[in-house]
């Protein structure tokens, strides 16, 4: 399972580790920066029916460099989605600003890609059909817009797959659809929800591998948000550990692991990787945990780990 | 475990595998011959119990009526509907051919189930879109829904006379409460997910209802559709009923006015002939258009 088409970019930029903090090798030219994602005193309240206000999100701070590859990890209902769909300008904020590229996000703007948690491919739609939705929208010609479809399915490795729909295909088979429907429109900012949640831990390795080798042809800058630590650090060159509801930036970390990274299952080895997981984890334990003291509690048990309320 | 034991178990383990070897050979082909020849037998034993199931109804019905026991004058007789459909055909009825009746009827019955689909899908789907509007008309049309709508019939006459007109309206009415309301129900029941993943890719609020809007709330449609032909049927039929110069409705009418249980009968026969051709053709529509969803087809088939 591997690509077919030759990856132009990869060659030169093997050489140098890629500082993250620096923003990444990427050359720094005027349209990348108009891939740069900056959250400033990010708050979002939510009004329930019966009136009470819940706070998702308090005072969120960070900034995704152009180019770069940014996990955000957090514990379950700290407020992780709610971050990425008000960078997509599918949501505002009640307080504070999201910018894009330097300007003040209202409304969806151009050029981004969200990757669901649930594949959102139109079920009564063909997968050649679906691939082609993006540029269609963007009023492509239909003609051209099904090629250059056809063209992301053989990069996606889904060539003779066209004609199916959706629930003819394997779950992998749909992410890889709904990743080649991302990134056909070529996307400066790419915001992925969990993509790989719902597979299988081997399948999830292989598209986090097709994952780093597509992202590494154009470079989006990518939000990826996960609750899997070793698939934050394996992918990502910064973490952003959030804190338990309401959500907040715990802390940031910056992954300088080299690219391209290869395999992502034989980085876990990597002795700079277990360093890092184990530095990053140390920080996220504490928030999970409260998180699951929380659920506990509500259950009836006031456990944290998974057998800690034993003596 | 010793080995005498083991060897007993052993023993009877390859007898039992070669009984149950013996009866029928284990390879593919011959058990998927017999899985064939069990699905074709049943499918023999279902169809000739249905034609018992006939035969006695319609035979006790005409045995019953011929030894008198059951007063024919009252209960019509097979054999009789029989005859009066072969006098409608070669004679046609008193209106005029029988093909002009049941032509008029469907006729009435098809444009009422066009408008009424028409306008049911519109506005389910602009109020299912536009929650303001659905606020503001939602207790409008939950009393015109309580309403028995049949009585409209007498106000459509009154208002367009004997004419086709007001059949068409009537079935219109009858069909347009039934779509509606599904049609809304499946425009809010659209996946949040596909909208938001859509607008994210550039579409606009029409491309939003066109790809994604309106192929969901298909589903419920088209559901609604099987009921709605019914509705559109009866609709005709009433409106005839209530006055009118031609159509099987008033066919039906003019049977029961000269206590002719017959004809009654036949025109029943007739409707329902027609009402099954018209469900054999929605359900031909519901599985093209419902083609790209898994297992639509054994649903149907179940049906």
């Amino acid at each position: 399972m591997s690509f077919r088409q030759p990856l132009p970019r990869t060659a030169d930029e093997s050489a140098a580790p890629r500082s993250a903090a620096a923003g990444g090798a990427a050359p720094a030219s005027a349209p990348q920066d108009r891939s740069r994602i900056e959250l400033v005193g990010v708050t979002k309240r939510f009004v329930s029916p019966t009136g009470a206000a819940m706070t998702a999100l308090r005072d969120v701070d960070f900034v995704v460099e152009p180019g770069q590859f940014c996990a955000v990890v957090g514990p379950t209902g700290c407020g992780k989605s709610t971050t990425l769909t008000m960078v997509a300008g599918l949501d505002r904020p009640t307080a504070g600003v999201v910018r894009v590229g330097g300007a003040v996000v209202d409304g969806i703007p151009d050029s981004t890609s969200f990757m669901f948690q649930h594949d959102a491919l139109l079920p009564w739609k063909s997968v050649l059909q679906n691939v082609a939705l993006g540029p269609r929208f963007r009023g492509e010609s239909k003609a051209s817009a099904l090629g250059r479809a056809r063209e992301w399915l053989h990069v996606v490795g889904l060539s003779g797959f066209e004609d199916h729909h959706p629930h003819q295909l394997s779950g992998g088979m749909r992410k890889r659809a709904t990743l080649a429907a991302s990134l056909i429109s070529e996307p400066s900012i790419l915001l992925m929800d969990e993509p790989f949640g719902a597979l299988d831990v081997q399948t999830k390795a292989i598209m986090s591998n097709e994952l780093l080798t597509l992202w590494e042809r154009t470079r989006p800058s990518v939000i990826f948000i996960t609750h899997d630590l070793e698939e934050a650090v394996a992918l990502a060159d910064r973490v952003v550990v959030m804190t338990a509801g309401p959500g907040t930036v715990k802390a940031v970390y910056d992954i300088d692991l080299p690219r391209p990274r290869g395999a992502v299952q034989e980085i876990r080895f990597d002795s700079r990787f277990l360093e890092l997981h184990q530095r990053i984890w140390e920080s996220l334990r504490e928030e999970v945990e409260r998180a699951y003291a929380r659920t506990g509690r509500t259950a009836g048990t006031a456990t944290t780990g998974t057998e800690g309320g034993r003596p | 475990m010793n080995e005498a034991s083991t060897m007993g178990d052993a023993r009877t383990l390859a007898a039992i595998r070669a009984q149950s070897v013996q009866p029928a050979s284990t390879d593919e082909a011959s058990i998927a011959e017999a899985a064939r020849r069990r699905v074709r037998r049943r499918k023999v034993l279902v169809q000739s119990t249905r034609l018992a199931v006939l035969v006695v109804v319609v035979g006790g019905w005409q045995l019953f009526t011929d030894r008198k026991i059951v007063d024919p004058f009252f209960f019509g007789q097979p054999s009789g509907i029989v005859l009066k459909l072969v006098d409608w055909v070669e004679h046609g009825t008193a209106y005029g051919s029988l093909w002009l009746q049941i032509g008029v009827t469907m006729k009435e019955a098809l444009l009422g189930f066009a408008y009424g689909t028409g306008a049911g899908i519109v506005l389910g789907v602009l109020l299912g879109q536009i929650p303001f509007l659905a606020d503001v008309i939602g207790p409008f049309i939950k009393v015109l829904n309580a309403i028995p709508r049949i009585v409209l019939g007498s106000i459509f006459v009154v208002w367009l006379g004997f004419g086709t007109t007001s059949k068409v309206l009537l079935a219109a009415v009858l069909v347009f409460f039934v779509v509606f309301f599904n049609a809304f129900q499946g425009v809010r029941e659209v996946d949040r997910n596909l909208v938001a993943n859509v607008r994210v890719l550039g579409a606009s609020r029409a491309q939003t209802v066109r790809h994604v809007v309106l192929p969901s709330a298909v589903v419920w449609i088209i559901a609604s559709l099987h009921v709605a032909f019914g509705f559109a049927i009866i609709g005709a039929i009433v409106g005839e009923f209530l006055g009118a110069q031609q159509g099987l409705g008033l066919v039906i009418s003019t049977a029961q006015n000269n206590f002719d249980p017959n004809g009654i009968f036949a025109a029943m026969l007739l409707i329902a002939v027609v009402a099954l051709s018209a469900e054999g053709l929605i359900s031909q529509l519901e599985k093209r258009l419902l083609s790209w969803r898994p297992g639509t087809q054994t649903e149907v088939a179940g049906l």
